[in-house]
Parts: structure tokens; sequence; C-alpha cells
């Protein structure tokens, strides 16, 4: 399965953070949304990197958290990028082994979606249960001519 | 918004396997009661089944009998022959019902954007599926079948049906629910040598082991395979032990334990080539194709784990008359609904059809299938993708979020039809036309042989 195959599942709508916009604003974003990242931007469109709950908590563990401090300086900038072709199995095998839960996915320079361990797994419980659905009825039902 | 008094009326338009089970889904719920019309632009129900199945696939379309069951249902009318947006329109429809379900599938393909592509005999493979089923849309089509070598581009199984289809003995075509113009056509091709053609490995390879083991079963057709091509790579090998795509795994011991046998000499050969990118068609002297330019591949991984393609600069030229591009069907724009035109599909949150531009509800309508979440999948993968979508129209009506149609009455939209599109098939109709096809096939020895015009099943029902 391509990862265009799940973004094609997913709302057309691309959730994103500037990088000079505030933490108090991201902490709305990921409240009002109920979700747990946020690509962040420096236009629309080019993504600089991620704020994810994780790094919030890593900032706030160190001390009081200033909600004014501007997203860049919280985001993780070094973060796996997926293209549309890319093959789910190989990058829920990274997003295993390296723990993280959101990847961006970038399209010729612009981002075009974001899938979650979560999306991945629906998708493989939807495949698998399409699956056992067909054969069930083809070992129900007489041969259709 | 009015009150709504009564039951919740739908509309589906499409009646195929996403189509069907949302039907079914949306039948299960008592509060709210569901009256539901489906609307097909064919006169057929079961969409892809009927026209999209390989002919001697009889058994993945014993699920028209479950689709049969919910469309008898007290609270399910079927109006085949009309079109949306051609017989009946979107404000026809806001008129008669609460909520407006798309299920139409996805209607395009790709193409593959290299030089040569239109020349005569290069055909998209949904044609030719179209045409062996009988679509009455393909009907007129012909294929050039006199020629002995046929290429195929695509490793999935569209791919191996068509190639399979192109290699099938007169016996075995008999065997299947082909209609004649097709049967009579292929039983008497010069079809000799069939090449699929797939850019990336064994691995790789986008059909099911099913559709493999086929291809060494056929009565009059040696299965080729190259050693070479057949042999994994490092980078395969590693993605393939750490993954757990079952069916990859399968076909890659498919493959290797098949390239090991020896050819039987039968008449036909079918080569499955792999790592092989078409990189241009050229053209005889009537602007024909005549040959492909091959593009030889090495598998790479980027660092996102991805396996790809990479070119050798190795190019090879296949001499082939006829050209099938089996690489992906798509959705297309229906009128008067937002397009998401990166994956084809109707924009959507959970069925629940959205603007792009600004996120918004479009209220009432809602989306299933392929052309809510891309052509991907088996029969069965609509059945949950249909659920999720019924669930959030069964939900939305429960919280007064409908439309406010101003005839919400069944009456009513008959009558709509009746202006515009008197000659629309019922499902007594197709039950007429069921057992017509299934008795002139009796009579041929045959499984069933279809009408393939609209007009012939409109003398059919009579």
């Amino acid at each position: 399965m391509k990862l265009e195959t799940v973004l094609a599942t997913k709302p057309p709508i691309v959730l994103t953070i500037a990088q000079d916009e505030t933490l108090g604003r991201a902490l709305a974003l990921l409240a009002e949304h109920d979700i747990g990242c946020l690509p962040v931007v420096e236009a629309p469109g080019r993504l600089v990197g991620m704020l994810s709950e994780r790094d919030i908590v890593r900032a706030a563990a160190l001390g009081a958290v200033d909600l004014e401090r501007e997203v860049a300086t919280l985001m993780t900038r070094d973060v796996v990028q997926g293209s549309p072709g890319d093959d789910v199995e190989a990058l829920l095998a990274q997003m295993i082994a390296g723990r993280f839960r959101h990847l961006p996915v970038v399209d010729r320079g612009e981002l075009v979606g974001v899938v979650t361990v979560g999306d991945v797994v629906k998708a493989r419980l939807d495949g698998l249960r399409g699956e056992v659905e067909t054969l069930q009825t083809q070992v129900m039902e007489e041969p259709e001519a | 918004m009015t009150e709504r008094t009564g039951p919740l009326r739908v509309a589906v338009i499409g009646a195929g396997p996403s189509a069907f089970y949302a039907v079914q889904a949306l039948l299960d719920s008592e509060d709210p009661a569901v009256e539901i019309d489906m609307f097909d632009r064919l006169p057929t129900p079961f969409g892809l089944v009927r026209y999209g199945v390989a002919p001697d696939h009889l058994r993945v379309k014993s699920v028209t009998r479950v689709f049969a069951a919910i469309a008898r249902h007290p609270r399910v009318r079927f109006f085949g022959g009309v079109e949306y947006g051609t017989h009946i329109a979107l404000e026809d429809l806001k008129r008669h019902y609460h909520q407006i379900l798309f299920a139409t599938g996805a209607t395009s393909h790709w193409t593959l954007g290299v030089p040569g592509e239109d020349l005569k005999n290069v055909h998209a493979a949904r044609d030719f599926v179209a045409w062996y089923n009988g679509h009455p849309d393909f009907r007129s089509r012909s294929f050039a079948l006199t020629q002995p070598r046929v290429a195929v581009i695509g490793m999935g199984n569209v791919a191996l049906d068509v190639a399979r289809m192109l290699c099938l003995t007169p016996a075995e075509l008999a065997a299947t629910d082909m209609p004649e113009h097709a049967r009579s056509a292929l039983a008497t091709s010069g079809v000799e040598e069939v090449f699929v053609l797939g850019r990336r490995g064994p691995a790789q390879a986008a059909f099911t082991p099913p559709e493999l083991r086929e291809l060494a079963k056929l009565d009059g057709a040696d299965l080729i395979l190259r050693p070479e091509e057949i042999e994994l790579d490092d980078v395969s090998r590693a993605a393939l032990d750490a993954g757990d795509d079952r069916a990859a795994k399968r076909n890659v011991a498919l493959l290797e334990g098949l390239a090991e046998a020896a050819p039987a000499g039968k008449a036909r050969r079918l080569h499955l080539r792999f790592l092989a990118s078409v990189g241009a068609f050229s053209a005889n002297e009537h602007d024909a194709v005549r040959s492909l330019s091959l593009s030889r591949n090495r598998i790479a991984a980027k660092a996102t784990g991805t396996v790809f393609a990479e070119a050798t600069g190795e190019i090879e030229d296949l001499p082939a008359g006829l050209v099938f591009r089996a690489v992906g069907y798509r959705g297309e724009p229906l009128p008067g609904l937002p397009f998401d035109e990166r994956w084809g599909v109707l924009p959507n949150d959970r069925g629940r059809v959205l603007d792009p531009s600004d996120g918004h509800r479009c209220e009432g309508i809602y989306a299933a299938g392929w052309i809510k979440r891309g052509p991907s999948g088996v029969i069965g993968t609509n059945k949950p993708d249909a659920r999720e979508t019924a669930g959030s129209m069964l939900e939305d009506a429960r919280s007064g979020l409908a439309l406010d149609p101003s005839a919400p009455d069944s009456e009513e939209v008959a009558a709509t039809l009746r202006s515009q599109r008197p000659r629309y098939f019922t499902f007594d109709d197709w039950l007429v036309i069921d057992e017509l096809e299934r008795a002139r096939g009796e009579a041929a020895g045959r499984p069933r042989l279809k009408f393939t015009s609209v007009e012939e099943m409109d003398a059919a029902r009579r």
C-alpha cells in the first residue's frame, strides 16, 4: 500500500501552524481539533518541522512554559518525511522503530498531508476486514453466472 | 430547518459494491428508519462486479446474491439507466431526499505520460476489460487481436486478468460469462506472446497470489519467467524479511518455484517481465504501435525505506503490436460537487463530503467506495468503508443535520423521472434480464450470455 492510498481516506484540509506563531496558539489548535501534532510551516505548504505534544511536554518539564514562545524554538526540525508514492509498510516500520506517530507527507516540496500510526492501522484493519468479507461471501454463496 | 416527519429519504448514486454495502448498513437502522432509492447510469445493477470482475471469476461474482437480497428490501428501489447530471440533477435530488450518497467509483484511469502513448493500438486496460465484460458503452470498440505480440503494462490484478483473457483457449473461454462478441474475437485471436511489464521486482508486485497461480495453470499458455528478474536483490530481500506482507512473501516464493519449471511447449507464451519501465512507444508507418522502448531497472531504497526502481541505463526494444496500460483507475469529478484532483476523490471526512477550499461540509452529501477513498482493496473492502459513511449519515440524521427537501415523497421521484427519463429500469426489470441472460447461456452451453446494449435490455424486459 502506498501513502497516497491512506491520504485519500483523510479529510482534505491539512492543519498547520506558522513557525513564528506562539505556543499558546499551537495549544489552542491542538485542543480545538483534538490532535497531538502540528506540521510547522514557514510559508503555506513549506514544511520546516513538526510540533508534537512531546515537544511541549519536554519543554514544560524543564521549567515554566512561556505561552508567548515561538513555535520554531520548540518544534522538532529533523523529521522523517514521506512522499505520496512511499510504501506504507516501510514507513510504519520506521515509525515504530523511531517511536514517532505523525508522518508529514510532502509532494514536490509541498506539504500534502499527515499520516498517523492510527491511520495506517485503520487502513490495514479495513483491508483485512475486506478480505475476510470477500472470502466469507465466496465460501457461503454458489458461483454466480 | 423544519422537523423531519416520516422516514429518512436517501438517494444513492451508483449501484456497485460500496453502494449496496452502504444501503445494507442504512437498512439496519431503526431510528431513523431509512428509505432508499438507488440510481445507476447503466440499466443493470452491481457495477464492477458485472463489468470489471474477470469473466472466469464466477465465484467472485457470487456476491451479487447478497446484493440482490438487499435490493429486494421493501424500503429500497432501483432506478437503472438514470445518469446523475444528465437525467437527474443535484437540484432534483435535493428536492426529494434528506441525504445523497455518491458511490460512483473510479471511472477514469491514469496514463503513463510517455511519448507515443496515444498511438493506435495502445489502450487503457480498463476499456478492454469493459469490452470483454459486455459493458454497453464499450460493445462497439475493437482491439487489434490479430497482433501476435501484446504488451500489458502494470503488475496488478487487472494486468493479470487482461493477460489471462488473452491466453484462454476456446474451451476455457466457453466456461466464462464473456459475451459473444468478445468470446469469438478472443477464441480466434492471433495472439502468440503476451508480455506483462512491471517497473519493480517480484517482491513489489501488486497482484495477489491466487491470480498468479492461475497464470501457471492455463491450458494454452506457458508462463515464462526470467530467473535473473526473479532472483531477489538484497534491498527487496531485507524489506520482505523485515515486514509482514504475506501476499508479497507468497508471490516471491511462488515465482521462485515457477521460474524453475520448464515450458511445456503450449501454443502461447505469457511472459512476466520485472524491472522494466516503458520509456516510449514507437510507431509503424500506419501510426500504430510497433514496439516499446524498455528501460531496465534495478531496485534501490530511499531513506524512508520505500523501494523504488532505478534505471540501469540499459535499454531494450520490445516489439508489440497491441498494448494495454493497466496502471490504475482514477476517480472523476461529478457535476456540482467538489473534487480532490490530487487523489481523485470527493474530499471527505469519514464519508461526509467537504469543500476543500474552506473545509466546510457540503450538507447532506456523502461518499462511499472508490470515489471516497480511491481505487484500493477487494470487493469486501467496501463493506467497512460504506459502514463508516452510513454511520456518519445516521449520526447526522439523528442530530438533525440533513437537507430540507420540498417533496420528500417516493411518488414524486418517480414522477420526476417519468418526465425526465421515461425509460428507466427497475430491479424487477433486472430480474427479467438476469433470467433471460442465464437461459440464453444455458441454451449455448455457457454460464450466462449478457445483453450488451441498452436497446437489447429494453427489448428483453418487455
